[in-house]
């Protein structure tokens, strides 16, 4: 207890918006025809010249602008974002917040994570639509039930909610499930019920952090990639390259997830990160049918419903290294086949959209958050599954890019861990292999 | 689906093979470099945003392990492992 108390307590008071979100305010403008909405941020002239650039308007990048804005009044910084605002991976996963690992350095980062997400509305006043609705875990195999009881205890110690339920109590929290039989190749032996796992609206996170980073002075530039990082003759980092032209900063911030190694081999750093395509697929909307997140992690899947009423279904990624944002037919067809032996009721959805997201996994499985041997270069990467890291991660990386040390919450996972062989060997991910 | 071209079979569905990883540099001899280097030959693999060379099994075929080019950003196959080079 002691550990979570601690996480709960909010930093410092909510941001002052110039236009607050609220009923009133929505009266107001509304009895105006909606016509005196002023816009939720500003798109301001480029600067040659920031104390900090942030290169990525994902969710990390923009995260960590908002909390260098906040918790180190760092004021003068740039979010440099390739294409549109909530463009990327942030819109390319399946929304799921859990903190369900199994490693004694992962569980509090993403415990935090977890706490983070659920004050985020009242925090950025902008609706998140968090819905802390619970995930199942399916079990189908006795070795992954010892697994989930060893998870389970670790994560006991730090606060994170995890219980074991048989498997009628399984069938009665989600009513679809009518495959596993004891039939059944893989016959359901049990489940895992982790209550702190939630969704929300992607868009909300990256519109909301955004709007606070344009309160609190911070500028974000959209169609701005950056095409080389440049050092200084002191070997520091002296800014970036993008078609804009050249912009100096004595720090600068990696959080572009699968293109990390692209942009850091501009200044010849090598990293233990290999750049991979997750995918997922909706199916048409239907009516509540699961109120809960299901991962089967035996039959190698994963759905939620959204509140949209779609089915969002996750699987595992492709072979091999992958820069590509699709989804491929065989691996389609085997996350199919998997759900459908678990919800053979579902064969009758139509499935209306895939996409994928190129996200990039170290050596360990862990994410990697640390200043490179370019002094002032940071990097924050290998976040396999980073949208519930977002909140979390900025955080940290925030703290790292301020004050040059890295957060508690962080310290087990920099670049030295790879030096000593001290891997983080994290099998929480839900389908990294 | 990839058609990846076996040597011994030609080409066929990539859900007949497995993969091998991208193809790694050598082996340094643990005793004649540095702890930098070997750490780096541990833990680095290449991961070009362009073409790759890695190692496939045609597992569910013939059980030939190959080379293969292939472009990370469109998944075609720049070389296969009977093209020259």
């Amino acid at each position: 207890m002691q550990y979570r108390l601690d996480y709960y307590l909010p930093l410092v008071k909510n941001v002052p918006m110039k236009q607050s979100y609220s009923f009133l305010s929505l009266l107001r403008h509304g009895l105006n025809k909606h016509t005196t909405w002023t816009p939720a941020w500003r798109s301001l002239p480029l600067k040659d010249r920031y104390d900090v650039i942030v290169i990525g308007a994902g969710g990390h990048g923009l995260a960590t602008a908002y909390y260098l804005a906040k918790e180190h009044g760092l004021t003068n910084i740039a979010v440099l974002e390739r294409g549109w605002l909530g463009g990327g991976n942030i819109a390319r996963n399946t929304i799921t917040i859990r903190s369900n690992y199994m490693r004694d350095a992962s569980i509090p980062f993403y415990v935090k994570s977890v706490a983070l997400y659920e004050e985020m509305t009242q925090e950025l006043n902008f609706n998140t639509m968090h819905s802390k609705r619970t995930m199942v875990d399916v079990i189908q195999n006795y070795p992954m039930m010892r697994d989930r009881r060893r998870r389970q205890h670790i994560m006991d110690i730090y606060g994170s909610t995890y219980k074991q339920l048989s498997p009628s109590q399984v069938r009665e929290r989600i009513p679809a499930l009518t495959g596993g039989g004891p039939d059944a190749r893989l016959p359901i032996v049990g489940g895992y019920v982790h209550t702190d796992a939630a969704v929300n609206r992607h868009d909300a996170v990256g519109w909301g952090y955004a709007r606070a980073i344009d309160a609190l002075g911070g500028e974000i530039h959209q169609q701005t990639p950056v095409t080389q990082i440049l050092r200084g003759t002191d070997g520091r980092v002296a800014g970036v390259e993008t078609p804009r032209g050249v912009i100096r900063a004595p720090k600068v911030a990696v959080a572009v997830s699968g293109h990390t190694t692209t942009l850091t081999e501009t200044v010849g750093l090598r990293l233990p990160l290999r750049t991979m395509n997750l995918t997922a697929f909706v199916s048409e909307p239907v009516k509540p049918l699961i109120d809960v997140i299901v991962n089967c992690p035996d039959a190698g899947f994963y759905l939620s419903q959204s509140d949209k009423g779609e089915m969002v279904i996750g699987g595992a990624p492709d072979f091999g290294q992958s820069f590509r944002r699709d989804i491929k037919q065989h691996v389609f067809e085997d996350t199919v086949t998997a759900m459908l032996s678990l919800f053979p009721s579902f064969k009758k959805l139509k499935l209306m959209r895939q996409w994928g997201g190129h996200l990039d996994i170290a050596h360990d499985a862990s994410p990697i958050q640390d200043e490179t041997d370019v002094p002032g270069l940071f990097v924050t990467a290998g976040w396999w599954g980073g949208y519930k890291a977002i909140p979390a991660g900025g955080l940290t990386l925030a703290h790292l890019v301020a004050t040059g040390q890295p957060h508690p919450l962080m310290a087990p996972f920099t670049l030295k861990r790879f030096r000593h062989l001290e891997y983080v060997m994290e099998t929480g991910t839900t389908t990294a292999r | 689906m990839m058609n990846i071209p076996c040597p011994f079979c030609g080409p066929r569905n990539e859900s007949e093979f497995s993969f091998g990883g991208p193809l790694k540099p050598d082996r340094p001899d643990p005793n004649a470099t540095d702890d930098e280097q070997w750490v780096g030959w541990l833990t680095e693999v290449p991961n070009p945003h362009g073409p790759v060379q890695e190692k496939w099994w045609h597992v569910k075929g013939c059980g030939t392990w190959f080379t293969i080019w292939r472009d990370t950003r469109s998944h075609d196959i720049v070389e296969g492992p009977l093209d020259a080079g």
